[in-house]
Order: C-alpha cells, then sequence, then structure tokens
C-alpha cells in the first residue's frame, strides 16, 4: 500500500475494498462430502448473478488486522469515563458477555421445540418479572428491540385499547424535555403530537395536562426523570388527571437508573414503561445497537401485548399465540434474547440491594458532579438533581467558544463529552450523567479537566476551536458529507 | 453478600466525602425531590446478588441442548468463523456508544461504511443503511416507506412471505391508510402466483413485495414482476431471510427493484434464540431523502484527511421529531460489524461457494427425501437451501421419533398454513453433513413405514 | 444583514417579491444565518396549489430543518432547480441566486398582511 504514512499506535488503514489482492482468501469451508451441483442446470441464468463485484478479497490476518486498527480508534466504556447523559453509559460486566455467547442460549434456534427450551423459556419469564417487579407493572414482553421500538409497541397497545372500548383518539401530550424518539414514535402510531412546556423548575406542571387533556387525547408520554435529570414531581397527579379523562400515561424509561428499588413507577399512576435493557442493564451498546427494548404494563394493558406470550401450564413453559385482543408482532421471534440474557445476567449479580445501591450511587455520583462544576459553567436549574446534571456554554459564551468547541477539548484530555445540545429546552445545553460504575477519583478527575477547559476558555480559546489535535481525524466537514452524500465506496472513486 | 460492589468502586470513605462536598447528610436527602409516600418502604422482590460462579452455575441450568438440526425458516445455523466474534469481541466496539463524536468513533464509522457498500454490492443497490432491527422490522419500514413516497393505500404482499415478517406489517400499519392484499402462492410450484397478482396491479398500489428465496425455500421468478408494477406507478420490494442465497443469486437491484429489505443473519450472526438479529435495508438514491435509519458518509476533516460521519440525519427522529421518516434511533450496529467482518473473510470466491455448498446439499437431502416412501416433495420450483415435503402421517409424531434420535427433523407447516398440515420446511446449511442426512433419511424411512 | 426595502416579508422569515400576478419567493439572509450552512433544498412540483400558510417544502442545515410556509396562496409557477446541486446559494445570496420559487397571484390583497422591511427588522429584535 502506497504511503499508508502511519504515526505510532495511530495507523492509516484503506477501506478493505481498497485492499487485499485477487485469488486471496481468508475462510475455510466444510468439507465437500456431497456432490457439488451443476447450478447452470440446476437454476435458469436469468437466476444467477455474475461474481460479487467489489466484494473483499483478503487473508484471516488481513482482516484481523483491518478490524483491531480499526477498533482502535474508537472510544469506549472500556476506555474511559462516558458521560453521555441519558444514555447510561454504565460498566458492562464480562460475565454478561460470556453468558450471551454459551452454547446452549446462542446455537438455539428460535423454532427449536417448547420441550427442548424450557429453561430459556423459564428464564425469558422470569425477566420479565423481574422488570415488572422493578417497575411495579404486571407483565413484560421482551419483545422490542430497541427503546424506541418499545415506544412503538406501547403506543400502539394504546391505541389497540382504545379502540377495544370503541375510542379513537388523536393526539398525545409530549413534554418539551422529551427524547426525539417520543415524537416520531407518536407520529408512527398515527397521533399527533402536542406540546407541553416544562416549568420553571423544569418539570411538567398539573395545570398544563389538566388544560390540554380531553377526550381527544390518547394520553401522555412521559419520561422519568426527565432529561433534565429531575424527577417529575407531580406525575402521580398528572396520571390521575389524565386517567379521568381516559387516557393513559405512558412512561419512557430511558432513565431508571435512578429509580431502582426507590420508586415503582406503577406507584405513580404509570400504565406502561419501556426499558433500555442497554442503559439500565448494564448491556453493551455495540456502537449503536444491539439493544433491547421490553414492555412493562399493568395488567389492564396486558391482553394488548405483542404475540407470543410465555406461559407456565404446571410445570411447562409455552408459548400462546392465540390472543385475539393483540396488536400482533413487531419483529419476527421473541426479541433480542442475546442482550436479555445479559440483563438477567446482572440482575442476578447485582439483587435488590445491589440495584438499589447503583441506582443511589448514580444519584451522589451525578450531584458530585453538578456541585464539582457549578462554579465554571452555567447550571440553568439550580436544584439537586437525579442521575444526570444539564450546565450551558453561557459563561463561556462571550469568549466566542460554543459546547461543541468545550465537547471537542474533552476528547483531547482523554474524556468522552456529554450528550450535547440536548435537552432542546436548554440553549447550548451539556448533559452529563456520570453512572455508578465510575469511581470518585474518576470524577476528581474529570472536574479538574473541565475546570480547566473552562480557564482555557477565557486564556486561549482557540485552543477549543481548534480541538480535538490529538487524535486520528480532526473535526470532519459535515456540510460537505450532507451536500454530496457519498455513503458507499465504488472502483471508480 | 456484596458481591455486586464488584461493579460500584465507592468505599464508605468515598461516599462520605462525597456527600459532604454536595452537602447533605445522607443519600436519602438526595432523593428529596420524590414525595415520601411515593418512597418504596421495603427491598425489591429479586433474586441475588450472586458471585461469578454462582452465577454461571445458576445459568448453565437453563442452557437447551444442542441436537442435529433441519430447521431454518427465518434463522439459520452457519458456521461462524473464529474471526468473527474475537474482533467483535474487541471492547473499543462493543462497549462504543452511537457514533454521534466521529473524531472519537472512526473505527466504528468505517466500519458502517464498509458495511454499506458490502450491502449495496450484495443486493446490488445503491445505498444501504447502518442496519435495522431485523428482516421482518425492515421489511414493515421499507412498506411504511414506499406509501410515504407514493401516497397509495394497497400493499400487494406475497402469502409466500415468512408469515411473521407479513404479522409484522399488519402491525406497522395504519389500517385507515394502507391495506394489505395477500397474493397466493401456486400450488404446484410454490412460488407466487403471478397471474393472480397482475389482477390486482392498478392505480391505488403503493408496493409489491416478494420474497426470495420465499418462506418455502422457492427461488422466485422476479424477471417479469417489476416491469408490471412500476407501470402501475407502485414500487417493488423485494426481501429475503436467507443472505447467502445471494453468493450465487441475481441481485434485486439488476431487476429495476427499488427496495430490498432483508435479514443479514446468516452473516455471521449467532442463532441466539431469535435476536439479536441484523435488518438490511437498500435502497436507490433517489430515495435517499424518504429512507429510514441511519447512514455514515464519507467526507474531510479540517487537514484534508479522509474521514467518516453519520450524515443526512435530518431524517432522523432526533432532529425531525415528529416529522421524522421512522423513529428507530439504536439498531443494530454490533451485528452490522460482525456481518462486515464475515463478508471480509468469505470475500468473493467464499460467499460463491459457500452459496453453492448450502445449494448442493439440500439437493441432496430432496434427492433422499424423495426416495422415502411416504414421503414426497412438495413444489416442483427450484429451492435454495430448504424446501417442503409432505409426509404420511402426523409431523408432530414424526417429528417427536426423530428427536428421540436426536434430530429436530423440520418445521411442521400447519402453524403457518393450515392447508399445508402434513408439511415439513426442511433446511439443510454447510453445517448439515451427508452423515446426518443419510441418518435423518434412514429414521425417517423407518417411522414411514 | 440584509433586508431589501423593495420586498416584502412574512413572520416566518421568507421574502416576497411582488411581480404583478405573480411572486417570487425565498428565505431572508436571517433566516439563513440562522440556519447556517444550508444542504439541501427541498421544493414542491409545479403546479401544486398551496394555501397561505402551509409548508410546501424544507431547507435543511446538517443539524437543522425548517419549513418553507407558503406566504400566498396559488400555484407554484417555477422553482429555482440549481439550488439542487448549488444549496449553498441560499446562503450566499438569499435574495438573488438562492431564491426558491415563483407562484401565482391569486389574491392580491394577502400581500397586505406581509411586512415591510422595517417591521419584518421589528420581529427579530423582540426574537432575539
Amino acid at each position: 500500500m502506497k504511503n499508508r504514512r502511519d504515526t505510532g499506535l495511530i495507523q492509516n488503514e484503506p477501506l478493505i475494498f481498497e485492499q487485499g489482492s485477487e485469488g486471496r482468501r481468508g475462510y475455510s469451508l466444510p468439507q465437500w462430502d456431497i456432490e457439488e451441483v451443476e447450478v447452470n442446470r440446476l437454476l435458469p441464468s436469468h437466476f444467477l448473478r455474475k461474481e460479487l463485484e467489489g466484494f473483499p478479497q483478503l487473508s484471516e490476518m488481513d482482516v484481523v488486522r483491518h478490524f483491531t486498527r480499526l477498533s482502535q480508534w474508537n472510544y469506549g466504556v472500556d476506555n474511559g469515563f462516558y458521560p453521555l447523559g441519558s444514555c447510561t453509559m454504565k460498566y458492562n460486566p464480562k460475565i454478561n458477555e460470556e453468558v450471551a455467547r454459551m452454547k446452549g442460549f446462542a446455537h438455539i434456534h428460535p423454532y427449536q421445540p417448547e420441550s427442548l427450551v424450557q429453561g430459556i423459556l423459564k428464564l425469558m419469564v422470569e425477566l420479565g418479572g423481574f422488570l415488572s417487579e422493578i417497575t411495579g407493572m404486571d407483565q413484560a414482553t421482551l419483545q422490542p428491540a430497541a427503546g424506541a421500538h418499545g415506544e412503538l409497541t406501547g403506543m400502539m397497545m394504546i391505541r389497540a385499547a382504545l379502540q377495544a372500548r370503541g375510542e379513537k383518539r388523536k393526539r398525545v401530550l409530549v413534554p418539551d424535555t422529551a427524547h426525539g424518539t417520543n415524537c416520531s414514535t407518536s407520529t408512527v402510531a398515527s397521533y399527533q403530537v402536542v406540546e407541553i412546556k416544562s416549568n420553571e423548575r423544569g418539570v411538567i406542571p398539573p395545570r398544563k395536562i389538566e388544560e390540554l387533556m380531553d377526550e381527544e387525547v390518547a394520553g401522555i408520554m412521559v419520561t422519568n426523570p426527565n432529561t433534565l435529570g429531575f424527577f417529575e414531581e407531580h406525575l402521580a397527579e398528572i396520571a390521575e388527571i389524565v386517567h379521568r379523562k381516559g387516557g393513559f400515561v405512558y412512561c419512557d424509561g430511558a432513565n431508571l437508573n435512578a429509580l431502582m428499588g426507590i420508586v415503582k413507577l406503577g406507584d405513580l399512576g404509570v400504565d406502561m414503561v419501556h426499558l433500555n435493557l442497554h442503559k439500565t442493564f448494564s448491556t453493551p451498546h455495540g456502537g449503536g445497537g444491539p439493544g433491547s427494548g421490553p414492555l412493562a404494563v399493568k395488567s389492564e394493558l396486558a391482553p394488548f401485548l405483542p404475540v407470543p406470550v410465555i406461559e407456565k401450564e404446571g410445570e411447562t413453559y409455552r408459548f400462546n399465540f392465540d390472543r385475539p385482543k393483540s396488536i400482533g408482532r413487531i419483529k419476527a421471534f421473541y426479541g433480542n434474547f442475546g442482550v436479555a440474557l445479559k440483563a438477567y445476567a446482572y440482575i442476578f449479580s447485582m439483587g435488590a440491594e445491589g440495584l438499589k445501591r447503583a441506582s443511589e450511587v448514580a444519584v451522589l455520583n451525578a450531584n458530585y458532579l453538578m456541585k464539582g462544576l457549578k462554579g465554571s459553567f452555567n447550571l440553568p436549574y439550580d436544584r439537586p438533581c437525579m442521575h444526570e446534571c444539564v450546565f450551558t456554554d453561557r459563561y463561556q459564551e462571550k469568549h466566542h467558544v460554543s459546547t461543541l468547541d468545550i465537547a471537542k477539548r474533552l476528547i483531547d484530555y482523554g474524556f468522552h463529552p456529554p450528550t450535547i445540545y440536548f435537552p432542546l429546552v436548554v440553549k447550548g445545553a451539556l448533559m452529563m450523567e456520570p453512572t455508578e460504575t465510575e469511581g470518585k477519583e474518576e470524577l476528581d478527575r474529570f472536574i479538574e479537566t473541565m475546570t480547566a477547559i473552562a480557564k482555557e476558555a477565557e486564556e486561549n480559546p482557540d485552543l477549543l476551536r481548534q480541538a480535538p489535535t490529538k487524535v486520528k481525524v480532526r473535526r470532519l466537514d459535515e456540510v460537505r458529507a450532507a451536500r454530496k452524500p457519498k455513503l458507499r465506496w465504488s472502483p471508480n472513486t | 453478600m456484596e458481591d455486586y460492589l464488584r461493579y460500584i468502586p465507592h468505599t464508605q470513605k468515598d461516599v462520605r466525602e462525597m456527600l459532604e462536598a454536595v452537602g447533605v447528610r445522607s443519600i436519602e436527602d438526595l432523593f428529596g425531590s420524590i414525595p415520601k409516600e411515593q418512597r418504596l418502604s421495603k427491598p425489591l422482590d429479586l433474586p441475588g446478588p450472586l458471585s461469578e460462579p454462582d452465577l454461571i452455575r445458576h445459568v448453565q441450568g437453563l442452557e437447551s441442548p444442542i441436537l442435529t438440526s433441519f430447521i431454518g425458516g427465518g434463522a439459520y445455523h452457519h458456521f461462524i468463523p473464529a474471526v468473527v466474534s474475537h474482533l467483535a469481541s474487541r471492547s473499543e466496539f462493543y462497549t462504543a456508544y452511537t457514533p454521534y463524536q466521529p473524531e472519537i468513533s472512526q473505527g466504528t464509522l468505517q466500519a458502517i461504511f464498509e458495511y454499506q457498500t458490502l450491502m449495496c454490492q450484495l443486493t446490488g443497490m445503491e445505498v444501504s443503511n447502518a442496519s435495522m432491527y431485523d428482516g421482518a422490522s425492515s421489511l414493515a419500514e421499507a412498506v411504511l416507506m414506499a406509501h410515504r413516497i407514493t401516497g397509495r393505500k394497497k400493499i400487494l404482499v406475497s402469502e409466500a412471505i415468512h408469515p411473521e415478517y407479513r404479522k409484522v406489517i399488519q402491525t406497522y400499519i395504519d389500517p385507515e391508510e394502507q391495506e394489505v392484499v395477500l397474493i397466493p402462492y401456486l400450488k404446484k410450484e410454490g412460488r407466487t402466483n403471478e397471474k393472480a397478482l397482475a389482477q390486482f396491479l392498478d392505480q391505488d398500489v403503493s408496493a409489491v413485495i416478494i420474497q426470495s428465496p420465499n418462506f418455502f425455500g422457492v427461488i422466485e421468478d422476479l424477471k417479469n414482476i417489476g416491469e408490471g408494477v412500476h407501470k402501475a406507478g407502485g414500487l417493488m420490494i423485494i426481501c429475503f431471510s436467507e443472505a447467502i442465497a445471494y453468493g450465487i443469486l441475481k441481485p434485486p437491484g439488476e431487476m429495476g427493484v427499488d427496495i430490498v429489505a432483508g435479514e443479514g443473519q446468516s452473516l455471521g450472526i449467532p442463532l441466539s434464540f431469535g435476536g439479536p438479529y441484523l435488518g438490511i435495508f437498500t435502497t436507490n438514491e433517489k430515495f435517499i431523502r424518504n429512507m429510514p435509519g441511519r447512514l455514515v458518509g464519507e467526507t474531510v476533516d479540517l487537514e484534508g484527511k479522509r474521514g467518516f460521519v453519520l450524515t443526512l440525519a435530518t431524517r432522523e427522529q432526533h432532529i425531525r421529531r415528529e416529522k421524522a421518516t421512522s423513529n428507530i434511533c439504536t439498531n443494530e450496529g454490533l451485528c452490522a460489524l460482525m456481518a462486515t467482518v464475515y463478508l471480509s473473510c468469505l470475500g468473493k470466491k467464499g460467499l460463491r461457494e459457500l452459496a453453492l455448498m448450502n445449494l448442493s446439499k439440500a439437493e441432496y437431502a430432496k434427492k433422499v427425501a424423495s426416495r422415502i416412501k411416504g414421503c414426497r416433495l412438495t413444489f416442483s420450483s427450484p429451492t435454495f437451501n430448504e424446501f417442503v415435503m409432505e409426509i404420511e402421517g402426523d409431523p408432530e409424531n414424526v417429528l417427536e421419533r426423530l428427536r428421540r434420535e436426536g434430530i429436530v427433523g423440520g418445521l411442521p407447516l400447519a402453524r403457518f398454513y393450515p392447508e399445508l398440515n402434513r408439511h415439513l420446511l426442511v433446511t439443510v446449511t454447510e453445517m448439515n453433513t451427508k452423515e446426518e442426512m443419510d441418518r435423518w433419511a434412514n429414521v425417517l424411512e423407518k417411522v414411514l413405514k | 444583514m440584509e433586508f431589501p426595502e423593495e420586498l416584502l416579508y412574512s413572520e416566518d422569515h421568507e421574502w416576497v417579491r411582488d411581480e404583478a400576478n405573480q411572486v417570487t419567493i425565498g428565505i431572508t439572509d436571517y433566516a439563513q444565518s440562522q440556519l447556517k450552512d444550508i444542504v439541501y433544498v427541498d421544493l414542491p412540483e409545479i403546479g401544486s396549489e398551496y394555501k397561505k400558510g402551509e409548508s410546501m417544502g424544507v431547507v435543511e442545515s446538517v443539524k437543522t430543518v425548517a419549513d418553507i410556509f407558503s406566504p400566498v396562496t396559488g400555484n407554484v409557477l417555477e422553482k429555482n432547480l440549481e439550488l439542487k446541486d448549488h444549496p449553498e446559494w441560499v446562503n450566499t445570496d438569499p435574495y438573488g441566486k438562492g431564491w426558491l420559487l415563483r407562484m401565482e397571484l391569486n389574491e392580491k390583497e394577502e400581500l397586505k398582511g406581509l411586512l415591510s422591511s422595517k417591521a419584518y427588522q421589528g420581529t427579530l429584535s423582540e426574537d432575539s
């Protein structure tokens, strides 16, 4: 390869399509113990493709080096502190990975007869039970593949439940602090979104709900704690208002990491809640999935759960597909079982006591961080937070330094930036969630770094605007990427 | 008892110091915003905490036995090269978040760019997204996209599409806006009935969906279908559940298809009792703005060096909120990486050879099955690595007898197609040896005698 | 920032040039500066009809999307096809090469509801 220009451990690595050689192979197949068919006789020629044009031809070590190098340009939780707000980047225990790879789980076909998968079915029923216990619900489905998928399942169930009452409603209430998925989910489920303004304390005012709630509104989607990191203190009252008008309360459980063993959402009048196993229950994010978004519901809504539902008859577990009120299926098979398995292992590792401790320490960490950064950064809502806290770039604005610059400068110091420019209600937001798995020393180091960056913003703002510099690539031209999209490699370019 | 503390580093001293710094007396005080009466008074009713060795012992008791298997139907037992799990186990990949900070996510981004390219090459299409949840939900999203583009109501869905995929479509659509019309399959050939399809093609048709190879393993003849659909102003959607077939089959893109939605589990992803899998979604450039899901694009950095970023994000939920093309956020990133590693190993020759081996083995199984008395191949059309056969006898009984010999002998179809109540879907991959197939046939022969 | 005197403005940050029986429409200098680098402009089909205030397309930058609201009622007569390859013209020349659409003008009265340059600038200072 010409001129790769590697520097130390930052090795340049071309695309897989730009290396290799005709005839090189990186695979081995089982022996041919039967005769190879003459494909041209068996299938008409218009069924057949020419060669796989452009496909790589590499040796096994070529492949290993390629992806190993790529991995080294990535930052994961195992590399360092990852304070992404609302993403709960906690440590991903290694034992969970091993459990998911056990042959008796990883190699089992979803259509394996029920009699041969009793342990797996038991595990799924148990996990649904644990999640219901943690959230104060009655029954759960593991079918949704991610949080947004759980939301969609929930909104479709609400639609079905209303239909069963002979009602069709048009709107859903969503607070201005909500995740973007809440709004788009409502739309996909054919509801119009009505935005609710949060109040000066950063929570939903019940008075607003009283005003907006009527027989045309299917329900409300809330996140608790919300994305400002505050407990929705009026949720019980809000739920009552919504219920009185026949609506349902959906809770986005993305921020459950603050509440385990402290509060049950079901006790506050929540009718259904999805859980992000890839946040609260320690399964890895995988660079963007796979996640798992089980949905736990109150018994009133259980008839509408997706099929199949696993039931226990005597000592035998079986799938029940015969559920006339069910919304149907939202995925083939039964959900991201391999991910659910890791969450199951995590719950066993932690126990009730450990989960409660996790929530307590997550909240302690966030408050410690908030206190430590308060002098250097603007805190728009100055009161104790739950598992995350939100700062802004207001103090740095006068030096023409923005949230983006602060985030990028953190990279130079070896940290992953917080969530930026979200929630939308806070201008120039920096949203930080430390999680319980970070110790005091790491938080101290982060606070020190952020304080130093605040100082740099005053004294040498260019350091921030130019950041990051100690990385494989500097700031990337996103405008160019969007104006002339190049979304694949092709041999001519 | 406090084994869980291996994941929470705080000593009592740390907690004390931190509380002091925050200015509160106890952790309790931090939860002051939660009304007292709402706080739990007793511990959650959960098992544990367990140590690692105890946990392993516990889950080992729940594992399933692994038998010789002839089932597929949307999930396939293929060999996964050791390289795949080793590379996907690099925690820089799997403990990273979605690559929103491109400067420290180039590994994930370049891998997705490579994935997108491979999917385009495999399906013959111009653009691919970064993945969807699975084949079924990917197909449902394709249906929603066709509706966004055409604004039309009817979706013509072949009855030979995976029944669970059809069910997912039904769940995803708004019945007031869209309607599914089932197109029957030819009872002798096992292919979609083209004539029946042609009768439904009119100005209301948003899309026609065909699966190939279809749920019966039959390779559909797509040559003439697309033209009619386009003439009527609708879109042609092709789906598949067995990606390996495209090692030899003509890619849908060469047949004028508009959207391809497929399942990528076969590309190096373990069975895992149904998930996580990989939703493949490819289309043509003119539809980019209507596409669901994330996209990675190539660009340059400040110094002119090549780099990759998430792009065209304005279609997505975090920006366009209620006007987004889909609500998808987290997708199946790591599974896409596994597929990329897998295809990099197999490469141009390997995928073709693997497809040929699957085809050849299935042909061998068909041959031995057709010689058994009381056993008949149902469909005459060419198949890839699975086929339907009818047996004289109750399928459940026959399967039970096979099970006693350590064989999961096929998938009974009665649950999906009531008219196929004596039929099995039999799947053969490179993992099934000749010896296994012979043994399967011997037991069948004995049982059916 | 410039807001030519001869143009009319909507509160949704469009400008309108009155050309007898038709109008030319674009987004204002303020709107383009708020959106920053524009990467894509989605314009309606020629011949499609819009009521005043309806969304007729979008202007996109990397991380924001803004609706284009029709400032008048009528049919779309012409659209700026060159923006497909040069969306940046909306940034560099919003009142010239960066124009978006021509529409027929059915109700001349509707123009009276639009703002003068000065009045429009007044709404901006309140905004920010």
